[in-house]
């Protein structure tokens, strides 16, 4: 705690710099609420004993012209700090770091102080917010003046990436990074990449089949020399920083020798036991305990589910270790552990579906012929359960009405506030293929029409000529308690249809639920893992939702697909290949620019007590017994400044974020040193 | 202008993190989410470069209230060094509190970068709650004066005149 004491903390500055004061307008998003012209007068007279030499409000500081004043002013009026009181540093530190850089000062000198979104944003009194914008740029000058010239760190970037999730967006960025000649390592949980994609038929708005464009990019992330595949594998931990991280993966064992195998499926043809597949058949098919996934599975090797294999559970069996004709059945395979050494990491993990069992009065799962949307994905392909036939639960009767329900779990106060972008599109989808393979009636129960891409709404025209019917309103309830005659033994949707302003019993045979996309069930554990933020739902944090979407707020870690937000597959693969085009500039590079902020030891006051040592995650910290003192090696150190906090001695300092520079800046926060012209902070 | 009609407007200083509360912050204010502007915010890379004595400088020079936040346990961007802040704050608090400030002016607020509104909420309960207490009455070897003085609608008014 004496650390300030002993660390500058009423140091006064041999020379008070001369500091320019620019004060944003930002249109009417800060002079709105903020008297920009007074702040200025008030910089201009009352900082002038703090270092103000020159104070100025513009339209908008970040603009071309709004730069070359504060340039011309260094030049002019010799500045050696600027502060500039605009947007969060966040949005546009790099900016006026740039136009100093270009003036010729040097950029960690300019300090920007945020009264747009700290203050003219989240007040509306005027004068109150005038005045704590004063507060915040009297503390950005103090501070300013104690900011010391640093120069950028560089940190070399290793070329290999790693993609975490092998569905369209990962395989994307995969595809991406590959071909420009540098190795990607893609990890995929499952036993074969795809994704969702793989157990669609059609999609929307083309009807292009899915399998038919998605399997060449399967095939060619699979046989590509640059793209090393590891599925069946989940990340365990991830250490190291940008540029050169150490990934442990582990390989779940398949029971499979992949040199051997050659894929010919025999050993799933004699496997006698008979598993639900519940994750790529949606619990409508069975597969077997050693199986793929599904026919175009890459890589096509099968492996064997232990919870399920007889021989795991009895002890005995291996009838396709008998029959596989070259001997790759290995029960003896262990668990393996490899530690991959990348320079950037996108993860493109995807999304679950909604589970509709929790909208109780839809009854899936409890009414036969309620169906969710992947269930009828699977049901309308052509490869799946039912070979492409649109029937009941029963597996033979064709439906003579569906009901398809817009936005379940989504845009439901008691489930998801948001919508999941896809299921308007997809329930129009639905209703087409059911048009087209059948004679029957499709309803679509909708809340809104979102059809906002292109081709979309034209889509949606397509739909409403053919036929469907469409209900606008919410649906109270699926029930097979029937009222009338016409609706005995069949399906009743109660729903308010709020153009016709009247409560309706539609009676069908057929219901498909089209649920929400939900952010994966471990999410959060995967966020923390790699060191991201979740949202409070659960999706991945972008760095700016509109002007960086693939980015983190940790460098060398990027995000696409799903896992960000619900979106369709036209924007997923765009996101992926955005991710990719991100990652190859830092390859590219050879470097990547680092913020200077790190940690260093003032030796001549370390008295070895080796209180700090055992405070950074990163081991950056070491002891050093011939001296007897501690030392901070730069490139390790992630500038937390922990360490210069617990220093007893104050012998630790740190770049960008001193004690004399924290200390002023509170001073300055709360206007103490403003009237006593000569002031410096001093002890406490 | 009577002492009895004016509202007392205590200052807050808060300590935020570059990677969670900050963005807080932020989206609070890309969001237009509103709170009272009693608050003056300071940006640390972590909350683990708290040092206690910026609390105590923040009270000794006029602050009624100080906030930390921080990235929610197992949420730090430098891993766990949002622990070492908790363990540090608990000593400060009960020093503090030795001394005879009342534990309302110290807070502790996790607030992760998405949580904007909860941020805002936050600082607005905070903001009454010391409003409730009325100002410090530090007397402290770096306290001068009457409390009053320390009074921030007056101290700026002044400087802003």
């Amino acid at each position: 705690m004496t650390s300030a004491q002993e660390d500058g903390n009423g140091r006064r500055l041999d020379h008070r710099p001369r500091i320019g004061v620019y004060v944003c307008h930002c249109g009417s998003n800060i002079a709105g609420t903020v008297d920009v012209a007074e702040l200025r007068t008030w910089a201009e007279q009352r900082l002038r004993h703090r270092g103000v030499v020159v104070a100025r409000d513009y339209k908008f500081m970040c603009s071309s012209l709004g730069q070359e004043l504060i340039a011309k002013d260094i030049k002019e009026h010799r500045l050696e700090r600027v502060v500039v009181a605009a947007c969060s540093p966040h949005l546009h530190e790099m900016t006026f770091r740039k136009a100093c850089t270009q003036a010729g000062l040097n950029p960690f000198l300019c300090e920007l102080a945020s009264i747009r979104e700290h203050v003219s944003w989240v007040h509306t009194d005027r004068t109150a917010a005038t005045d704590k914008a004063r507060a915040v740029i009297a503390g950005a000058v103090e501070r300013v003046a104690r900011n010391e010239p640093l120069e950028p760190m560089h940190v070399p970037v290793h070329p290999a990436t790693l993609v975490v999730g092998g569905g369209i967006a990962g395989i994307q960025a995969a595809l991406e990074i590959a071909d420009a000649g540098y190795p990607v390592y893609l990890v995929e949980r499952d036993p074969s990449i795809g994704g969702h994609m793989a157990q669609f038929d059609k999609t929307f708005p083309t009807l292009d089949c899915a399998a038919c464009i998605l399997t060449p990019r399967m095939v060619s992330a699979g046989t590509h020399d640059n793209i090393t595949l590891l599925t069946w594998s989940e990340v365990e931990k991830v250490d190291g920083y940008v540029g050169n991280f150490a990934v442990t993966v582990r390989k779940k064992p398949r029971y499979i020798d992949t040199a051997l195998c050659t894929g010919c499926g025999i050993c799933q043809e004699k496997c006698p036991k008979k598993v639900i597949d519940e994750v790529y058949e949606s619990g409508l098919a069975y597969r077997k305990a050693v199986y793929t996934p599904f026919p175009q599975a890459v890589p096509k090797y099968p492996v064997i589910d232990a919870r399920n294999c007889t021989y795991f559970l009895k002890g005995k069996c291996r009838a396709c270790e008998k029959f596989c004709p070259t001997g790759a059945i290995d029960f003896e395979q262990a668990e393996e552990r490899i530690t991959l050494e990348v320079g950037s990491i996108i993860l493109a993990t995807g999304y679950d579906l909604f589970d509709p069992r929790r909208v109780t009065q839809y009854g899936f799962g409890r009414l036969a012929n309620v169906f969710s949307s992947l269930e009828f994905e699977r049901m309308t392909n052509s490869a799946g359960p039912t070979n492409g036939e649109i029937v009941l639960r029963d597996g033979k009767t064709r439906p003579e009405t569906v009901g398809i329900i817009h936005c379940v779990g989504s845009r439901d106060r008691n489930f998801n506030n948001y919508c999941s972008a896809i299921c308007c599109m997809q329930s129009l989808k639905f209703a087409h293929l059911v048009k087209e393979r059948t004679e029957a009636t499709v309803y679509n129960f909708y809340i809104d029409m979102r059809t906002p891409a292109k081709a979309y709404d034209e889509f949606y025209q397509r739909v409403l000529e053919e036929g469907t019917l469409f209900v606008r309103g919410k649906v109270a309830e699926v029930t097979e308690t029937a009222r009338l005659p016409r609706e005995t033994g069949r399906l009743v949707i109660q729903v308010e249809d709020t153009l016709a302003g009247k409560q309706r019993r539609i009676a069908v045979d057929m219901v498909v639920l089209s649920a929400a996309l939900e952010p994966r069930h471990d999410s959060a554990d995967v966020a923390k893992r790699f060191g991201i933020s979740c949202s409070h739902d659960g999706w991945f944090i972008e760095k700016h939702p509109k002007l960086d979407p693939v980015s983190t707020m940790t460098e060398g870690i990027f995000i696409a697909g799903c896992a960000t937000g619900p979106k369709d597959i036209p924007a997923t693969v765009a996101q992926g290949a955005a991710a990719a085009a991100r990652v190859l500039g830092h390859i590219q590079q050879g470097q990547i620019e680092l913020e200077p902020i790190r940690a260093s030891v003032i030796e001549e006051r370390c008295s070895g007590c080796r209180i700090c040592n055992d405070l950074c995650p990163f081991g950056a910290i070491t002891f050093v017994d011939e001296r007897m003192l501690t030392e901070i090696n730069p490139v390790l150190c992630q500038g937390c400044g922990t360490c210069i906090a617990a220093c007893p001695a104050g012998a630790i300092t740190g770049t960008g974020y001193s004690n004399d520079q924290i200390l002023a800046q509170i001073d300055g926060l709360l206007l103490r040193a403003l009237d006593v012209p000569d002031s410096e902070p001093t002890l406490v | 202008m009577t002492e009895q009609n004016e509202r007392f407007e205590p200052v807050i200083v808060g300590f935020t993190c570059n990677w969670c509360s900050y963005r807080a912050a932020d989206l609070a204010g890309t969001a237009r989410v509103k709170y009272p502007p009693n608050v003056r915010l300071i940006r640390l890379m972590c909350s683990g470069r708290l040092d206690p004595t910026f609390v105590l400088r923040a009270f000794a020079q006029g602050a009624d209230g100080v906030l930390v936040t921080g990235c929610h346990p197992g949420e730090c961007h430098y891993l766990e060094q949002n622990y070492k802040t908790l363990r540090r704050f608990r000593l400060l608090q009960r020093t503090l509190n030795q001394i005879g400030l009342e534990p309302e002016r110290l807070r502790l607020v996790w607030a992760s970068a998405a949580e904007g509104v909860r941020l805002a909420r936050e600082i607005a309960t905070m903001v009454e709650d010391v409003r409730a207490l009325g100002p410090l009455d530090w007397t402290g070897p770096g306290g001068t004066g009457s409390s009053a003085e320390r009074e921030p609608s007056r101290d700026t008014a002044e400087v802003g005149a």
